[in-house]
C-alpha cells in the first residue's frame, strides 16, 4: 500500500496532545500564520519553523513513520511532549491547504532524522547480538529465585490476612477504611508483588463504593485469594495458566512471542492514570489475524506516554505477544509503513456472542475484568437512567458500564447512530459493555468514543 | 473451570454485577449463602459442604472464587428495553472532510475545554470567536454537519446564547433529537418552536388554523411571523381572526410582528388598533401607520408637523423658524402622540419632536419651497430649535428607511463636527448609517476613520457589511498603522482591532505582512509597544489566513 498523499485528520493529531492545555494551545498554531519553510516528505518527516515570542523561529521536526510512533524534535523550551508547535504542524499539515507542501528535507531536520535512524538501528544490531549483558545468568537466576521467595511470603500473608477479614466477616471492613489496606497494599510491595498491591489497594475503595459493595468484595477478595493460591501452586498449573498467574502477580515477562506481521487497525486509544503513573492502552486489531492485541504504555504522573496511534488509522507492523495465556498484550516491533487512513472494519458480532466471547476468555484468564469486542448492528437505547446496546436484528441487549454514562463519549455514540443500528468496538465484561470506537453503519471514519 | 463453559448460570442482567433474584435456584442460592457468611464472618456463620481439612474461611474463599468466576462466565444479555424513534433524516449534504475538521478546531477552543488561556491574547487567533462567521458560511451553503459533531455543538451553544440560532439551524434535525434524550439540551427543544416540529406549510390550512388557535404563544407568535415572511396579507387576516380575544401582552407583540413586510393594506386593520383598550397597543399601531407615507395618519401629522415648521425669509438669510404646538389635543393624542414629556423635557417641543417623527419626509420639500433634504438641513434654524428638529428628522429618516434624507443628515464624513449636524449621537449615525447601501455606508464609515481615527469609530463600523470593502478595509489598517506611529499601546484598539479579524477581507492579508515586523521604536513611544503591535498584526494576518481557508473548504464541493 502506498502513503502517496494520506494524511492524518485533525482529531487524531489533537488525540496525541498530552493534555487539554496542549490540544488548545497547538489548535491555535495549526493555522499558516506563524509557520514558514514548512514542508514534509512521503516517508513521514515533517518539518517547518514557527515563529514564537522571540526573535528566532523554533525549529519543528516530527517523525509520524517512527516504529514506536510519532517522534517529535522542537527547539522550543517547553517540557510538554509533544509541544504546541509540533502539535500545530501537525494539524497544518493534516489540512492539506498546501502549506505543507511535499519537499526536501532541511539539514537541520535530516541531521535529527539521521541521528534517530542511526540510533534505532544500533538498537536492533544490540538486540540482534543478544540481550546485553546484565551479569552472569547464574547471578540472574538467583535474583529471580530471591523474588520468587519474597513473593511468596507476600502471597503467604495476604492468604492470612484474607482469612482473618472472612474470619470477622466483611462487615468490619466498612469501618476499617482505607487504612487497613493501603497497609497491606505497601506490604506486597515490600514483597515486590506488584499485581498484587494494586488489587489489595482497590478492595480499599469497594466499601464506599455504593450499594452491593458486600458481593462485590466477596467477589475481590476471591479472585485475589485464587491468584495467591495460584502463586502458591504454580508449578502445578499448566504453563499458559501459570504465565498468566506470573503476570497477574506482577512478575511481567518480556514480549517474547514470535513477530506478527499484519495490517494493524488501530481500535482505539485512552489514558488512565492514578497518582504515579498514566497509562495508556492502545487496541489494535489485525486485519488478516483477526487478533486483538493491546498495547500498554506509560508515562510519568501527568505528562502523556510516549506511543500514541491515531485511531481509525492501520499501520503495516510486527507485534510480539507477552506470555500467558489469553493474555493479549503484545509489543509493537517493527513497522514497515507509517499509519495511514483505511477501510478496514472489524467484523461485529452480536451482544450475545460478545458475552459469551468474555465467558470463554475467562477460561484462560478467570481474573479477567473485560474482553475487547466488536459489537455488529447496535442501537444505543436509553433504559431508564442508563443506556445499553441493543441488537438491532434482536431481543436482547448488554447494560453499558456505569463509567461509560458519565464521559462525552455516549452522547458522540448516540449522535453518531440516531437510533439506528452503528458498529461499536468496547471492552465486555461483567460491569457491562464500555464503548470506545464507533463506525456508521454506512461508509463513514471511526468516531473515537475516549 | 472445567464445566462453567457448560453450565450457564443464568444471572440478572440489569446489573451484571449484583445478584438479586436467580433464575438457577441452586447457584443463586448457593452464592447467596456464601455473601451472607461473609457479611456476618464465618465465626459467626459457617457455610455448608466444608471439605475436611480446610479451615472455613478459606474454604469460603474456595467456593467464591468458584462462584464468581461462575457467575461472570454465565453471564447473559438482558431484555432489550423500548427503542427509541430513529432521528428524522436529514436531506443536506455532510459537510466536506476538510470543514468538518475545521469545525472540530473550532469547537475545541470552546472556553473551559482546555487550560487557562486567559488574559493576553498573544498572536494565535480566537477561534470561538469565528464559529458565527463559520456557522453562517455552512448554513448558507446547505450543509449538515457529521452527527459525532452535534454534543460538542450543542455545548457550545448552551453556553452562547447569541450562538443559538445558528447553531440550531446548522444542528438540524438530529440535535433536536438528542436533545429530547440529554436534559443539557433541553434549551434547543425551547428555543425551537414546536420542539423542532416543522411549521405548517402554506397549503396546510387546518394545522395553521388548529396551529393559531391552540398553539402556546411562541409557537403562535412564530407561526404568524412564519407566514407574514411569505404572505403579509395572510398573515394580517389570521390575527384579525383572533384580535378581539387576545390579551393586551399578546396584542402588542402580534402587532409587533406586522413590520415586517409593512404596505398599504395593511393602514386599515392598524386603523382600528389606533382605538385599542391598550396604550402600548396604541402607540404602535400609530408608529407603524407613520411609517406608511400614504396612509390617512401619515397625512394627519403631516399637516400638524407643517403648521409648526416654516421658512421665514424676513431675515436676510431664508431662516426656519419653528413654533411648537401649544396643546396636546384628543386627536393627536389618538393618531399615538404621548402627551406627558419626560422629566427635564419641555411639553412643547417633545410633542413638536413626535409630530415631526411621524410625518412623512416627503413633505418637508413641498412645506420647505422645493428645497431638498441637503438644502433643508444645511437651512439655519431659529431660536436653537436646531437641535431638536434634526433630532426628529434623523428618527424619522430611520423610521421611514429614507437614504436621501440619512444621507443629508450624515453630511460628508470629513466634516468637522463628525458627520452630523447638531444632537446626531454616534448611535443615530449608525442607524443612519443603516439605510445606506452596503457600498455607500461603508465609503462614508472609510471616509469618517480617514479624518477621524478609530477612537469613535467602533458602533459606525459594526453596521458595516462582512467582509469590509477594499476602501473601508484599507482605511482601518492605515488608521491602525497611524495609531501604532503615534506610540500608543494596541489595546486601546483592541476592539477595532477584534472587528478586523471578523469583518476585513481575507485576501488584504498580504498587504498586512510587512506590519507584524517588530519596528524601531520612536523616541516617545510607550516602551514594548512595538513587539505587541507586531504581535497583535501578526494575530490579525493569522486569523485572515484562517478565515480565507474556511471559505475556501466550505466552498468546495
Amino acid at each position: 500500500m502506498t502513503q502517496q498523499g494520506v494524511r492524518w485528520t485533525a482529531d487524531q493529531v489533537l488525540a496525541l496532545a498530552p493534555d487539554a492545555a496542549s490540544r488548545k494551545a497547538g489548535s491555535k498554531l495549526g493555522a499558516a500564520g506563524p509557520w514558514s519553510e514548512a514542508g514534509s516528505t512521503d516517508e513521514g518527516t515533517v518539518w517547518g519553523l514557527c515563529r514564537g515570542s522571540g526573535s528566532r523561529p523554533y525549529r519543528t521536526v516530527i517523525d509520524i513513520a517512527d516504529s514506536t510512533g510519532p517522534a517529535y524534535k522542537c527547539s522550543c523550551p517547553s517540557r510538554k511532549f509533544p509541544c504546541k508547535h509540533a502539535l500545530g504542524l501537525l494539524l497544518l499539515w493534516a489540512g492539506e491547504d498546501g502549506t505543507v507542501p511535499r519537499g526536501q528535507v532541511p539539514d537541520w531536520a535530516e541531521e535529527w532524522t539521521e541521528a534517530r535512524k542511526k540510533r534505532a538501528d544500533d538498537k536492533r544490531a544490540a538486540s540482534a547480538a543478544g540481550s546485553p549483558a546484565s551479569g552472569d545468568p547464574e547471578a540472574a537466576r538467583r535474583r529471580a529465585e530471591r523474588r520468587a521467595e519474597h513473593i511468596t511470603a507476600g502471597a503467604a500473608e495476604l492468604e492470612q490476612r484474607l482469612a482473618d477479614l472472612l474470619r470477622g466477616g466483611l462487615a468490619t471492613a466498612e469501618q476499617a477504611g482505607y487504612g487497613l489496606w493501603e497497609e497491606t497494599a505497601a506490604r506486597m510491595v515490600d514483597a515486590q508483588a506488584s499485581g498484587l498491591a494494586a488489587r489489595v489497594r482497590e478492595l480499599g475503595a469497594i466499601p464506599s463504593s455504593g450499594p452491593g459493595w458486600p458481593v462485590r468484595l466477596l467477589e475481590e477478595c476471591a479472585l485475589l485469594h485464587l491468584l495467591d493460591q495460584g502463586w502458591l501452586r504454580r508449578e502445578r498449573l499448566p504453563d499458559g495458566l501459570a504465565a498468566t498467574v506470573r503476570s497477574r502477580i506482577g512478575l511481567t515477562g518480556s514480549a517474547d512471542g514470535p513477530p506478527v506481521r499484519d495490517h494493524w487497525l488501530v481500535l482505539a486509544q485512552y489514558d488512565t492514570s492514578d497518582s504515579r503513573l498514566t497509562t495508556r492502552r492502545i487496541w489494535l486489531h489485525g486485519a488478516e489475524s483477526a487478533r486483538p492485541v493491546l498495547l500498554l504504555s506509560y508515562g510519568a504522573a501527568g505528562r502523556a506516554p510516549e506511543l500514541a496511534l491515531p485511531v481509525g488509522l492501520a499501520l503495516d507492523a510486527e507485534v510480539s505477544a507477552y506470555p500467558g495465556a489469553g493474555q493479549l498484550r503484545a509489543a509493537l516491533g517493527e513497522q514497515f509503513t507509517p499509519p495511514a487512513p483505511t477501510t478496514i472494519r472489524p467484523p461485529g458480532v452480536s451482544v450475545a456472542q460478545a458475552a459469551a466471547r468474555y465467558g470463554e476468555a475467562l477460561r484462560d484468564d478467570p481474573w479477567l475484568d473485560s474482553h475487547p469486542v466488536t459489537l455488529g448492528r447496535v442501537i444505543p437505547t436509553p433504559d431508564g437512567d442508563t443506556w445499553q446496546l441493543a441488537d438491532a436484528d434482536g431481543e436482547l441487549a448488554l447494560p453499558l458500564t456505569p463509567a461509560a454514562l458519565s464521559g462525552s463519549g455516549l452522547w458522540r455514540l448516540v449522535a453518531l447512530s440516531g437510533g439506528t443500528p452503528v458498529t461499536v468496538f468496547g471492552e465486555c465484561g461483567h460491569r457491562g459493555f464500555t464503548p470506545l470506537t464507533a463506525w456508521p453503519e454506512g461508509p463513514g471514519e471511526a468516531v473515537s468514543l475516549c | 473451570m472445567e464445566g462453567t463453559h457448560m453450565n450457564r448460570t443464568p444471572t440478572p442482567t440489569d446489573t451484571v454485577s449484583t445478584d438479586t433474584a436467580s433464575a438457577d435456584a441452586s447457584g443463586g442460592s448457593r452464592w447467596e449463602e456464601l455473601v451472607t457468611a461473609a457479611l456476618l464472618g464465618t465465626a459467626r456463620r459457617t457455610p455448608s459442604g466444608i471439605p475436611a481439612g480446610r479451615e472455613a474461611p478459606t474454604a469460603l474463599l474456595d467456593a467464591a472464587a468458584v462462584e464468581t468466576v461462575r457467575r461472570r462466565a454465565g453471564m447473559r444479555p438482558g431484555r432489550a428495553a423500548a427503542r427509541v424513534e430513529p432521528a428524522p433524516a436529514d436531506p443536506r449534504p455532510l459537510l466536506p472532510p476538510a470543514a468538518a475538521r475545521r469545525l472540530a478546531m473550532l469547537l475545541a477552543d470552546r472556553p473551559g475545554t482546555g487550560g487557562g488561556s486567559g488574559g493576553r491574547r498573544g498572536s494565535a487567533p480566537d477561534l470561538m470567536e469565528l464559529l458565527p462567521q463559520w456557522l453562517a458560511t455552512a448554513n448558507r451553503r446547505g450543509f449538515a454537519p457529521r452527527p459525532e459533531a452535534l454534543p460538542s455543538l450543542l455545548d457550545a451553544a448552551r453556553g452562547r446564547t447569541d450562538l443559538r440560532p445558528a447553531v440550531l439551524a446548522f444542528a438540524g434535525p438530529r440535535a433536536l433529537w438528542l436533545a429530547r434524550l440529554n436534559a443539557d439540551w433541553r434549551f434547543a427543544l425551547r428555543s425551537t418552536p414546536g420542539g423542532g416540529a416543522a411549521l405548517p406549510g402554506p397549503g396546510e390550512p387546518d394545522r395553521i388554523r388548529e396551529l393559531w388557535e391552540e398553539g402556546l404563544f411562541a409557537e403562535r407568535v412564530a407561526l404568524l411571523s412564519g407566514i407574514r415572511a411569505r404572505d403579509a396579507t395572510a398573515a394580517r387576516e389570521l390575527l384579525a381572526t383572533t384580535w378581539a380575544t387576545e390579551r393586551a401582552e399578546d396584542r402588542l407583540m402580534f402587532l409587533d410582528s406586522l413590520r415586517t413586510g409593512l404596505h398599504a393594506a395593511d393602514e386599515p386593520f392598524l386603523e382600528r388598533a389606533l382605538a385599542d383598550r391598550s396604550r402600548n397597543v396604541r402607540a404602535t399601531a400609530a408608529e407603524l401607520l407613520s411609517a406608511l407615507p400614504g396612509s390617512a395618519l401619515a397625512g394627519r401629522m403631516a399637516e400638524r408637523a407643517q403648521s409648526c415648521v416654516a421658512v421665514d425669509h424676513t431675515q436676510g438669510t431664508p431662516t426656519i423658524a419653528v413654533e411648537a404646538p401649544h396643546e396636546c389635543d384628543p386627536g393627536m393624542e389618538r393618531d399615538g402622540v404621548l402627551p406627558k414629556a419626560p422629566a427635564g423635557r419641555g411639553e412643547r417641543s417633545w410633542w413638536l419632536g413626535q409630530l415631526v417623527e411621524a410625518a412623512p419626509l416627503g413633505t418637508w420639500s413641498r412645506r420647505l419651497g422645493g428645497r431638498t433634504p441637503e438644502e433643508i438641513v444645511a437651512l439655519p434654524v431659529a431660536d436653537d430649535w436646531q437641535g431638536e428638529l434634526h433630532a426628529a428628522w434623523c428618527r424619522a429618516a430611520v423610521r421611514q428607511r429614507d437614504p436621501s434624507w440619512s444621507r443629508a443628515l450624515l453630511g460628508v464624513p470629513a466634516a468637522p463636527e463628525a458627520g452630523g449636524p447638531g444632537a446626531v449621537s454616534l448611535a443615530e449615525r449608525a442607524k443612519l448609517l443603516g439605510t445606506l447601501g452596503a457600498a455607500e455606508r461603508a465609503d462614508w464609515v472609510a471616509g469618517f476613520i480617514a479624518v477621524h481615527g478609530l477612537s469613535e469609530a467602533f458602533q459606525l463600523l459594526g453596521v458595516c457589511t462582512v467582509p469590509w470593502s477594499g476602501p473601508l478595509g484599507r482605511a482601518v489598517v492605515d488608521a491602525l498603522n497611524i495609531a501604532r506611529d503615534a506610540g500608543s499601546y494596541p489595546w486601546s484598539f483592541s476592539g477595532v482591532m477584534g472587528l478586523a479579524e471578523r469583518c476585513l477581507d481575507p485576501s488584504e492579508a498580504p498587504h498586512l505582512e510587512t506590519l507584524t515586523a517588530i519596528p524601531d521604536e520612536p523616541e516617545n513611544a510607550a516602551p514594548g509597544a512595538g513587539s505587541y503591535w507586531a504581535e497583535s498584526f501578526q494575530r490579525l494576518v493569522t486569523t485572515l489566513r484562517l478565515r480565507a481557508a474556511m471559505q475556501r473548504e466550505l466552498e468546495e464541493e
